[in-house]
């Protein structure tokens, strides 16, 4: 049975009530150690950290508009193995999707975490959120979080959410263990706290919070946030195609690609140990340049662009949660997002597939049934 | 146009298509020589990258032709051959190559006739297509 709950919040302060929840959760018996994003004490930015002591959640921030890295992956890193302790991980409805890719890729292991998903206000490009945080210094989450759920928006100056969230239709986790709400409550003294599994609910159930009923306006608040994401996502594919929808164009859409892949570096689905273009199969002999020059009279260097970000597309499309951190990542600004989102559409479409919907469905290339897609068979005449 | 001849790059499983077409050979049966076999273990050894680097290079159709269904030698390879290929004929469109240009055929060992006919019939079909776009232009 789903529990609700609420976690109170004093004085506005929703960091401060985040902060006592995550102390009650790492106060558990069963509980080790928690994965939040923190504020360094040694530089105003947001990273993922592993906190064993109640004491040291101090700078915790969830809320902020940073999104340095897909932290699917450090909780790869932590579940590969067994780790012999249960721990909790905070994370965004992204990187939970991430996570539950990985995990059917066999790079992660559920079993070990408990899952905490809290709403999802969005975040901005990491140079965005730079000059916001410089800006803005310490108040810089407060006046973000009150200007998402107050309507005012996310736009703050002239620093805007990412591409990739606008074009977000999950701002709210749909497989956490436990869910934290705060999309459509219109009293500002408390937040709701949900269970989405039966762990969840066996935790939840320890820190036995207040029990309420989902707030009314809760789904429409959500609703009308994903409608807008939606209507965005889908002029953002339109535009994406006509940017791209010959050889040409795609040459001149990745012309500034340095092959330097960081986008596949951040990529938190890039599921292989080693990249095909990382080994020697790319190393070409030089005179092989030369050959491929004068087939033409010219090439453009480094060569390999397209091919690289097409085979990219093949590989890891239908697990593409549109997180956005390979156009983060992009030192050229290459709006990578928007074309691998555009293709990991109709991939996972073809294949009735969603990346990060299920831990259960089988990725779509680990997969086959002897009746299927006869239409790809055969030359018609 | 007329004189346009495309290039195929044919990947061919070694069991089944590639001794067809060595049966073709053996049976002294012609078709054109527009096409470029590479014998693969299997089809499901066929990834992605393969199909995507021959047409970026230049090909102007891939074929990939294994065994019948319930004939793959290593049981389910061909299966796996035809989801990549499916992918490939959702991925490919979007930049512009037309879906006729990629096949799947099945080709069992014995079907030398059969594969000759294929290739003919691909040639023909290459033909009133056209050239491919990455021939033209400066992408690699």
């Amino acid at each position: 049975m789903t529990i609700t709950g609420k976690i109170d919040v004093k004085e506005q302060d929703i960091l401060g009530a985040l902060r006592k929840f995550f102390e009650d959760v790492l106060n558990l018996e069963d509980i080790k150690a928690i994965l939040v994003p923190q504020h360094l004490p040694m530089k105003n930015m947001v990273m993922p950290t592993l906190v064993t002591d109640p004491n040291q959640l101090n700078g915790i921030d969830p809320l902020a508009p940073a999104f340095p890295m897909n932290a699917a992956k450090i909780v790869s890193r932590l579940t590969r193995k067994p780790m012999g302790a249960k721990i909790v991980a905070v994370l965004r409805p992204c990187e939970i999707r991430a996570f539950f890719e990985l995990v059917k890729l066999k790079q992660a292991r559920p079993d070990e975490v408990v899952l905490i998903g809290i709403d999802c206000l969005g975040t901005y490009q990491n140079k965005d959120y730079f000059r916001f945080v410089e800006k803005n210094e310490n108040d810089s989450t407060v006046k973000f979080y009150q200007n998402v759920l107050s309507a005012k928006g996310a736009k703050i100056d002239d620093v805007d959410l990412s591409p990739a969230c606008k074009a977000c239709e999950y701002p709210v986790a749909l497989n956490a263990d436990i869910l934290i709400g705060l999309y459509g409550i219109t009293e500002n003294d408390y937040l709701m706290v949900q269970s989405q599994t039966a762990t969840g609910e066996n935790f939840l159930a320890q820190i036995n919070p207040p029990k309420i009923d989902e707030p009314a306006s809760r789904q429409d608040a959500v609703a009308a946030v994903v409608e807008k994401r939606i209507a965005y996502r889908d002029d953002m594919f339109v535009k994406t195609h006509e940017a791209t929808d010959n050889l040409e164009k795609m040459t001149a859409y990745l012309a500034s690609c340095v092959n330097c892949y960081n986008c596949r570096v951040a990529c938190p689905v890039c599921y292989c140990k080693e990249c095909v273009f990382s080994t020697d199969v790319f190393n070409h002999d030089p005179s092989q340049y030369l050959k491929w020059a004068s087939r033409k009279g010219i090439i453009k260097m480094p060569t390999d662009t397209v091919f690289y970000h097409i085979t990219r597309l093949a590989h890891m499309s239908t697990a593409c949660v549109g997180c956005g951190q390979c156009s983060n990542a992009c030192p050229n600004d290459i709006p990578v997002m928007e074309l691998f989102r555009t293709i990991a559409q109709r991939t996972q479409e073809a294949f009735d597939y969603e990346a990060g919907r299920s831990i259960e469905e089988d990725p779509p290339m680990s997969v086959f049934r002897e009746e299927e897609f006869a239409e790809v068979v055969g030359i018609d005449k | 146009m007329d004189d346009f001849e495309p290039t195929i790059i044919a990947f061919v499983c070694n069991w089944c298509t590639y001794t067809a077409a060595d049966l073709a050979g053996t049976s002294r049966l012609t078709y054109p020589k527009n096409v470029r076999l590479i014998r693969v273990m299997c089809t499901g050894m066929v990834d992605p990258q393969y199909v995507i680097k021959a047409f970026l290079e230049g090909a102007d159709g891939v074929l990939v032709s294994g065994c019948h269904p319930g004939d793959c030698h290593y049981i389910n390879g061909n299966f796996k051959a035809r989801r990549r290929i499916k992918l490939l004929k959702e991925i490919l469109p979007q930049f512009g190559f037309e879906p006729q240009r990629l096949r799947l055929t099945w080709v069992g060992a014995s079907d030398g006739i059969q594969f000759a006919e294929i290739i003919r019939e691909l040639v023909n079909q290459l033909k009133a297509l056209g050239p491919s776009q990455a021939k033209l232009k400066m992408v690699i």
